[in-house]
């Protein structure tokens, strides 16, 4: 048994609520409900059909001034490739013509493929060494090699050998990672709003390192081809039209320095080979200013492919990036 | 020693064990490196280690192929001490013991004081593991690895490498995310630091993804959540592990001997008992479940509880007590199982077309006897390429290594699935052998082929929209490429006649490697795919008859 004085519910005398309280609680729901309706009003009112991220536009300038005194294109033979990039760079006025104290360089050659540098997909990783190295001692700040692999790129980064022959000079290696692209206007004929690596677009000077090989498309993969590698996102729908793509892409990058690797050249199967066979030793490497014009050299001197039935060169050269005729003084 | 001290060096080891597993299983990924000239990759670290000292794994794989592979050996690192010590593994070392250990001493409405004593008595109901461990075994003497669902180290590679890796490594990069968008300067710099640790310890590379990892994960959950109402529910009554540990107990020479005399009934050895072993005076005590966890020697007042070998063990249980109709019915239902799965999932009949397997993997007979669906070549695949199936290999091979090359394609190099393959359902194999010899080459040896691509010509650019494409081709990795390319005239909307070149497979060349159906531009359903017949597991599932009267029916 229960006292009924223990017991609340026997009360006789329920509290009866003062005036205060009612008048506080009105103005706590009242209160409550107003900043309800403003802060649905607010939100309604921000309510706007999302956009894309914004596209920078931008026309990176990596060229140096012309200088008649040397070729705008050199070829070089040799039995080590780390030299072979000295005499070229040698021939086109040395390498504090294109590099200067302080810049920020990229160097870009082709790590594409989950490749060994036997089977000749991507770039000598020596001559890339040797590029680096050259750029360092022109009194250059930093020197960043990358590119956006096709395949893994931890994987072609390390076993094309590039990645670990240009640290070892002191370059600073950029992995595609998601985070590093910028959606760019690339203000090209069939390019419009396309992602960029970070790098490509943050840069002094730019050298392009691509190495040549066979391509099935195009006949051939050299230099422009290369430019494929600043981009991410689906480019696999570049091929719909490639020699388009090709001219918008060059006309958007126009580096300070082109260098093709023809060291070892991947002849057929191109351009991830993979068997030996497809690899002919040539000890070459072509190196200039004018990228049409090395294109057009390396087309015709490896693969005796006539420049003008190129239509991305014929591209190219209306838009005023090059000449396709070559002249080997 | 004084008892306390024992149970902090089991709670050491606990530690470092666990710290070990989750350590090994992050480094279950390609990371490369920047400096290093290998062209050879492989891992730094022995990272299935911990499965291939895993009993349970050993001896069904001896139970289905009557022979031992490789790594598992290393089995009696744990099965040897256990015929000496008892189920030291499941509470000194199990990582999923572990986890299932620190779950249960989360504070619980269910679990307090007598409530709590009362629960870690025996029960009988924990014989359960023993005639899950019948059947589970059973099914693997007739050759097949049902065991790998329920083995707990199998469970907790899966459950964590495939589906809680993956969600943290999506929620710390959202959280990086958000502050490298942010505008203050001091937070980047602090991001770029943060970003640096988290590189270094965890994040991986790529955000990997998995299928149904969200329910693997549930499912691990609902593991620790019974925690909350029995303690270790888990390895009380369900893991088939403990209870192989348990029976192997049965011949320890170290136990607990308990000094009735001493014994003022006051319970509180059976507060934290992990096993639910009564190491109360007056009960008796059972090497099968005992974790020798040594909580109750700790919180004995009066000293009245040992381990020691060579214990006076009077009331000492040695055999788990279980009943002989269970026994029957746990074998009946390892007889039963193969049968009834393989009744209704057509095993060899109606095989899934897009059943491919990783590089190396067995013919699908002896692959189902070894797999044990541990997910490690789903973790360390760098293309994030294999997945668990669900039904493509019918019910029973729930949870095996199946190749999506729509997400990722197989890298031809690349053998590191084969590497960490425990049990040798992928068995080893090296680049050399995946890729056979080249073309030169006199002995010439074939490649391993996963399947077949094939055109679908109806969605194909050249073929169907009068557009060139060829990145198919492009990317072929064989040499001579296996997608051949044809000129042909084909008129587009307007009429106007174009020359595009249309790809084609030799269907001799083509490894199954699945690259140019990664890489389709037709993104939602892609123009080229993969299906499996041809692969060089299999003897018949294949399209051509082989040249040099090699050919098998």
């Amino acid at each position: 048994m229960m006292a009924p004085s223990t017991n609340p519910l026997a009360n006789p005398e329920p509290d009866s609520a003062s005036r205060r309280d009612i008048l506080s609680k009105i103005i706590r729901v009242g209160g409550l409900s107003a900043a309800t309706v403003a802060a649905g009003l607010w939100l309604r009112g921000r309510s706007r059909r999302p956009e894309e991220e914004v596209a920078i536009t931008l026309k990176p300038n990596f060229l140096v001034s012309a200088d008649a005194r040397y070729p705008q294109m050199v070829v070089v033979y040799g039995e080590d490739p780390r030299a072979l990039v000295r005499k070229a760079l040698d021939g086109l006025g040395g390498v504090r013509r294109f590099i200067g104290r302080g810049d920020v360089v990229v160097i870009k050659p082709n790590i594409a493929w989950d490749r060994t540098p036997e089977q000749a997909a991507n770039t000598n990783p020596l001559a890339v060494a040797e590029m680096v190295r050259l750029c360092l001692e022109a009194g250059a700040k930093k020197v960043r090699v990358t590119d956006v692999s096709c395949n893994e790129p931890r994987r072609c980064f390390q076993r094309s050998g590039i990645a670990s022959a240009a640290s070892a000079e002191g370059a600073e290696i950029v992995l595609p990672e998601e985070h590093l692209f910028r959606q760019v206007n690339l203000r090209g004929d069939v390019l419009g709003e396309w992602p960029v690596l970070e790098p490509f677009i943050a840069a002094d000077k730019m050298i392009n390192f691509p190495v040549a090989k066979a391509h099935s498309l195009t006949g051939v993969t050299l230099g422009m081809k290369n430019w494929y590698g600043i981009l991410g996102g689906q480019r696999n729908r570049l091929h719909q039209h490639i020699h388009e793509s090709l001219a918008d892409l060059a006309d958007f990058m126009r580096p300070t320095l082109t260098i093709i690797d023809a060291y070892r050249v991947l002849i057929r199967n191109g351009p991830v080979g993979g068997d030996l066979g497809d690899v002919e030793l040539k000890k070459t490497l072509i190196a200039g200013t004018d990228p049409v014009a090395l294109d057009a050299y390396a087309a015709k001197a490896f693969w005796n492919i006539a420049p003008e039935s190129l239509l991305y060169l014929k591209l190219a050269q209306e838009r005023g990036l090059g000449k396709m005729a070559f002249d080997l003084s | 020693m004084r008892p306390q001290t024992l149970r902090k060096i089991r709670l050491a080891s606990q530690v470092v064990f666990f710290g070990l597993f989750i350590f090994l299983l992050i480094k279950t990924e390609f990371h490369g490196s920047l400096r290093s000239t290998a062209t050879e990759i492989r891992l730094p670290y022995p990272v299935g280690i911990f499965l291939e000292a895993d009993p349970l794994v050993a001896f069904s794989n001896v139970l289905s192929t009557h022979a031992l592979y490789h790594g598992l050996l290393w089995c009696l690192l744990i099965l040897v001490p256990t015929l000496f010590l008892g189920r030291f593994f499941c509470g000194w070392i199990c990582p999923l013991g572990s986890m299932n250990h620190f779950f249960s001493n989360f504070k619980s409405e269910r679990k307090r004081g007598l409530q709590r004593i009362e629960s870690n008595r025996y029960k009988k109901w924990q014989t359960l593991k023993y005639y899950i461990l019948v059947a589970l075994l059973v099914a693997a003497a007739f050759g097949g690895m049902v065991v790998g669902v329920m083995d707990p180290i199998s469970l907790a590679v899966r459950s964590l490498g495939l589906s809680f890796l993956p969600g943290i490594n999506y929620g710390l990069n959202a959280f990086l995310d958000g502050l490298y968008n942010s505008k203050l300067g001091a937070l980047r710099i602090a991001l770029m630091v943060l970003q640096f640790v988290l590189q270094a310890l965890i994040l991986s590379f790529k955000q990997p993804y998995f299928r149904q990892a969200f329910s693997l994960g549930l499912l691990f959950i609902a593991i620790m959540v019974l925690n909350l109402r029995i303690t270790r529910f888990w390895c009380r009554a369900l893991c088939p592990l403990g209870a192989l540990l348990g029976f192997t107990s049965r011949w320890a020479i170290f136990g607990l001997e308990k000094h009735t005399e001493k014994c003022h009934d006051c319970n509180r050895c059976a507060l934290h008992c992990q096993g639910g072993d009564d190491p109360v005076p007056g009960a008796p005590w059972r090497k099968s479940e005992c974790h020798l966890c040594f909580n109750c020697v700790g919180d004995c007042p009066e000293d009245g509880i040992k381990f020691k070998f060579f214990p006076e063990a009077r009331a000492t249980v040695d055999t788990p007590q279980l009943q002989r109709r269970r026994v029957f019915a746990g074998v009946a239902a390892g007889v039963g199982l193969l049968p009834l799965l393989r009744s209704t999932s057509g095993f060899a009949v109606e095989s899934d077309p897009r059943l491919i397997r990783p590089p190396g993997a067995l013919t699908e007979r002896e692959f189902l006897a070894r797999c044990i669906r541990c997910g490690e070549c789903m973790k360390v695949c760098p293309n994030n390429a294999i997945q668990p199936t669900f039904l493509e290999a019918g019910l029973e091979g729930i949870w095996t290594p199946v190749l999506v090359p729509r997400i990722g394609y197989c890298e031809p190099t690349c053998v590191l699935c084969s590497q960490v393959c425990p049990t040798g359902a992928i068995w080893e194999i090296t680049s050399t052998e995946k890729i056979g010899s080249s073309q030169g080459d006199q002995n010439k040896k074939k490649p391993v082929k996963l399947g077949t691509a094939f055109y679908d010509r109806g969605r194909c650019l050249p073929w169907a929209l009068a557009t060139e494409c060829i990145v198919c081709e492009e990317w072929c990795p064989t040499s001579p490429k296996a997608i051949y390319l044809h000129p042909a005239e084909i008129a587009d909307g307007q009429g106007v006649v174009k020359t595009v070149r249309q790809p084609s497979v030799d269907p001799q060349r083509c490894t199954g490697c699945g690259a140019c159906e990664h890489v389709c531009p037709v993104k939602d359903h892609p123009a080229v795919y993969i299906t499996s017949i041809g692969e060089s597991r299999s003897e018949t599932n294949q399209i051509l008859l082989r040249q040099g009267g090699r050919g098998k029916g």
